[in-house]
């Protein structure tokens, strides 16, 4: 039976490297996806690229290229990856700026566009948004990004066309996976149970680490070993659509039934209708087996025909955040980060001070779960958080200069005050018909 | 007895909805968090966090459950104010819920 391997190398933006060279270099697979785009970051790299046209892609595209591409004589696998973001072609030519300086200048490079509908949006102001149900046009004046989460279809036939290399922006996470599935073992787009086992492939290894001990970890009930050291996920796909999932020996991490399971479930909504651009996926059936050696089978998958609309994502301007922060510690250390908490309050009273929201947060009694869960005791030490959000980077400010004013107005013993300004870029999503989103190949490279 | 002893989770996000994960340890325990850990309760639980709404999903072939909890991110990730803006932490809320 032919069988593809498929590596993880990555499963965010920032992640680790290493894993991936270690991969490489004695995993003996196939293809190597990298999956670097959070719902945000494309319209961070859309910004990025507003200001400089060769930008916009992932800022570590050139730190994880120089690395992987010199192993790539020795190790011909192909490559699948999102870090293009908001510019694919400038990320090709890149890549291919660095493949030339390594002597393999012979490697095709695609770079898949049509996400970007940028352009397109004004016709989408009517539609609502899914996240809050308002029409788009509320946010008409600050929209800087609009990018649709294509499928795996471009992928496939930039593989089938020659590349060794695809790089695209907004394509689901998952078909950066059913993408070299499709094309190797030639299903037809139609056939949905297939393409449904291949979207639960890509699941479990867009997170990386995730799948293999990563984000488990709990001392005495899941304890792991070496996470310092974390393997990343291979999954050996069979042409009758099994899979087994495995990690490089030698490597930190753990690959069991339980971790598959929970990455399986991550970020799922209905598991009956899992909803991508290629196919809407079943996981109802799917079952997990260690089976030994550890490696882990998971089986069951299902699909159904995919909806005639795609999500695209929006980022727009939402103004400013102003964050500051100051501790106490110590007997009665809850008591005065309540009095400074106040003292801020009357402050921002005194000032007038206008905000679109605003919050005070202690750090160690009530910062995650807003009181819902109490332990009763009194903290040995706890930090005030102050946070607001504003139309102003000016009134962003006030928040930080206000706590640090506590040194000297405030409570006895605050210490290690901090502020923070941030620019807020918020996401909305629309469901736009699937036909008018068009994508194109642009090739790169593959000469000498 | 806490849900902790019998079960394990993780929290996902989209938007302003958490998606957490319960999964048993044990087969034989599915039954009884099947029984216990309603819609109700778990709503109940993450009430002061915001939860407006839950959907809970069950995968008995897995031992787990889904949750889908709406408004729990402070309008949405990109734009709370809360630290743990993502709710990444918020599994370990539902795993102190008492069963």
């Amino acid at each position: 039976m032919k069988t593809i391997r498929i590596a993880a190398g990555a499963g965010y933006a920032g992640d680790r490297i290493e894993p991936a060279l270690d991969i490489i270099k004695r995993g003996n697979v196939d293809y190597m996806i990298f999956e670097c785009l959070a719902e945000r970051t494309i319209a961070q790299a859309q910004i990025e690229k507003l200001e400089n046209c060769n930008k916009g892609y992932n800022p570590l595209l050139e730190y994880r290229m120089e690395r992987v591409i010199p192993l790539l004589k020795m190790h011909p696998l192909k490559i699948v990856t999102n870090m293009g973001a908001a510019n694919p072609v400038a990320a090709a030519r890149k890549i291919h700026e660095i493949a030339c300086a390594c002597g393999l200048s012979y490697l095709r490079i695609a770079a898949v566009e049509g996400d970007d509908i940028l352009n397109e949006i004004q016709q989408y102001y009517d539609l609502p948004i899914i996240e809050t149900g308002g029409l788009l046009w509320a946010l008409a004046r600050s929209i800087v990004s609009a990018n649709a989460y294509i499928g795996s279809e471009p992928i496939t036939q930039a593989l089938a066309a020659g590349a060794d290399i695809v790089v695209t922006g907004r394509v689901a996470d998952p078909s950066l996976v059913a993408g070299p599935l499709m094309y190797e073992f030639a299903r037809s787009y139609d056939n949905y149970p297939f393409l449904g086992k291949c979207i639960v492939a890509g699941h479990l290894l867009e997170c990386g680490g995730q799948v293999t001990g990563g984000y488990f970890a709990d001392p005495g009930s899941k304890d792991v070993p070496e996470l310092w050291n974390l393997g990343f996920p291979i999954s050996t796909f069979g042409e009758n659509g099994s899979m087994v999932l495995e990690k490089l020996p030698g490597t930190g991490g753990l690959l069991n039934t339980q971790t598959v399971k929970e990455q399986l479930l991550y970020e799922i909504q209905d598991p009956a209708n899992y909803i991508t651009p290629d196919v809407v996926a079943d996981f109802t059936g799917i079952m997990v087996e260690d089976i030994g050696k550890g490696e882990v089978v998971v089986s069951g998958a299902d699909g159904k025909p995919n909806t005639d609309t795609l999500k695209v994502s929006i980022g727009y301007l939402d103004g400013w955040i102003g964050e500051g922060e100051i501790s106490y510690g110590g007997c009665g250390a809850k008591a005065r980060a309540e009095l400074a908490g106040e003292i801020i309050r009357q402050r921002l009273k005194m000032l007038d001070y206008e905000c679109r929201e605003f919050r005070i947060d202690m750090l160690g009694v009530n910062s995650l779960f807003c009181g819902a869960m109490s332990v009763g005791t009194e903290p040995v030490e706890v930090r005030l958080r102050v946070s607001a959000r504003v139309e102003t980077e000016r009134q962003a400010q006030v928040i930080g200069r206000e706590v640090e004013a506590l040194y000297t107005n405030g409570p006895a013993g605050g210490g290690g005050a901090r502020s923070y300004v941030r620019k807020v870029m918020s996401v909305a999503s629309v469901l736009i018909p699937r036909e008018v989103v068009q994508t194109r190949i642009r090739w790169i490279g593959g000469v000498g | 007895m806490k849900l902790y002893e019998l079960a394990h989770s993780r929290t996902g996000d989209k938007g302003n909805i958490s998606t957490i994960s319960v999964i048993v340890y044990k087969q034989e325990n599915y039954e009884l968090v099947r029984q216990k850990l309603t819609q109700t309760l778990v709503q109940e639980q993450f009430r002061p966090i915001g939860a407006t709404k839950v959907e809970r999903y069950e995968l008995p072939l897995l031992g787990a459950f889904n949750f889908v909890l709406f408004n729990t991110l402070g309008g949405g990730v990109t734009r709370s104010l809360a630290l743990d803006a993502h709710g990444k932490t918020l599994s370990a809320l539902m795993l102190d819920i008492d069963i």
